[in-house]
């Protein structure tokens, strides 16, 4: 249990950072935490860092994409940031495009999507 | 051999004047190189010949010929940088064969003629294919080194705005000049923290299955990088085949012009250009 990954809260959202290349498992872990403290915490929003990882196969993208649609189903929204270039390259090769994951260039363009996707999710 | 080194010692001088001169009158020779130098090429070599000849070994991969082999690998790449014909290379070794055959004859009128003319013959041929190989490998590393360039230079990638990057492609995408502009537009993204990205195929001559493929898979790992991509530049030949090739461009947002692409990208970002009334 020491592997797990740490879920920060950040005012309505929560960030996840990942720091180095997670074993499946402790990928399943933090799908299983991410939930439970969404529900708990009553999140809007879920930041995923990826700035660290080199690598993300098939399983870590499948992962991210059944995350984004878990919260969903708990109504907050998902965006994964800092995803590398060659991470990028290497999914597409792979025919993962993660249709249902938001993306962006790193935490300060998440956070602004974030916050611009619930305005006007709050509006409407 | 035993023969020829016989005779070739007997008149070194002789033969090699013999060659230079017939280096000199060959026709197809334009001798872009100074006369001082031909000369100076040939009696190097020369020598190097008689004293590999003079080992006995007729195969031209003994280590008896490595130093001559040198030489002309020189004498290739010098001629080759300079410009000169394929031919007028290998002239410079072929044109000794007569050289030879001149001594053999007035000489060396013997029942074995047939038999030495053949050894000389196979001797010098080798020769030959060995400056040709020599200066058919130069001409492909200058080649190589272009098509290189030719990549590097053909991908630029054009911060147009504030986070708006352009990127025109020219020429036909396949698939290793693909990958370099998939790196190249990503690694850009990065670098200027772009929000959109803009692939221009006004300079595309013409789409196929691949090149959507491929357009396909640069866009998708754009927007995975988090960026929006635009295609643009779509000419309406090109949208008839891709229509007529049946291609699912579903994932992909085109527009007609780079204009065009860019009004879009300004809109996105909450942009718009004025004209400025300077009457008021």
């Amino acid at each position: 249990m020491q592997n797990n990954i740490p879920i920060l809260k950040l005012g309505d959202f929560l960030l996840v950072t990942i720091q180095m290349d997670v074993h499946d498992r402790t990928a399943l872990q933090l799908q299983d935490d991410l939930t439970n403290e969404i529900s708990k915490r009553r999140s809007k929003g879920v930041l995923i860092d990826i700035s660290n990882l080199e690598v993300v196969d098939s399983f870590m993208g499948r992962v991210l994409s059944d995350i984004a649609s878990m919260a969903k189903v708990l109504d907050a929204e998902t965006v994964v940031v800092g995803m590398r270039p060659a991470v990028a390259m290497t999914l597409v090769e792979l025919g993962l495009s993660l249709p249902s994951v938001v993306t962006a260039l790193n935490l300060e363009r998440g956070m602004e999507l974030l916050t611009q996707r619930l305005g006007r999710k709050g509006n409407g | 051999m035993k023969k020829i080194m016989e005779l070739l010692s007997g008149d070194v001088s002789g033969v090699l004047s013999k060659w230079i001169s017939l280096q000199r009158n060959d026709e197809s020779s334009s001798l872009s190189i100074p006369e001082d130098e031909v000369v100076s090429q040939s009696t190097d070599f020369f020598k190097l010949f008689v004293r590999a000849v003079a080992s006995g070994k007729t195969d031209i991969n003994d280590p008896a010929w490595d130093e001559t082999l040198t030489m002309l690998r020189e004498v290739a790449i010098y001629r080759g940088q300079r410009g000169l014909k394929p031919a007028e290379t290998a002239t410079f070794v072929l044109s000794l064969k007569e050289a030879l055959f001149e001594v053999l004859l007035e000489k060396g009128r013997s029942k074995n003629l047939l038999e030495d003319l053949w050894s000389v013959t196979v001797c010098v041929d080798k020769l030959g294919l060995f400056v040709m190989s020599i200066f058919i490998e130069k001409r492909e590393d200058v080649i190589e080194r272009q098509q290189e360039e030719l990549l590097e230079v053909s991908t630029p990638v054009v911060e147009l705005w504030d986070g708006v990057l352009a990127l025109p492609v020219i020429g036909t995408l396949d698939s290793s000049r693909a990958q370099v502009v998939m790196e190249g537009l990503l690694d850009a993204i990065v670098q200027f923290e772009a929000k959109i990205a803009i692939i221009d195929i006004t300079g595309v001559p013409a789409v196929d299955t691949q090149t959507a493929q491929h357009l396909l898979k640069t866009v998708t790992a754009a927007e995975l990088m988090g960026a929006e991509c635009y295609i643009s530049g779509v000419r309406p030949q090109i949208a008839q085949t891709i229509v007529q090739l049946g291609l699912d461009l579903g994932g992909m947002q085109t527009k007609g012009s780079l204009m065009s692409a860019f009004q879009q990208s300004l809109n996105r970002l909450g942009l718009s250009i004025q004209k400025i009334d300077n009457k008021g």
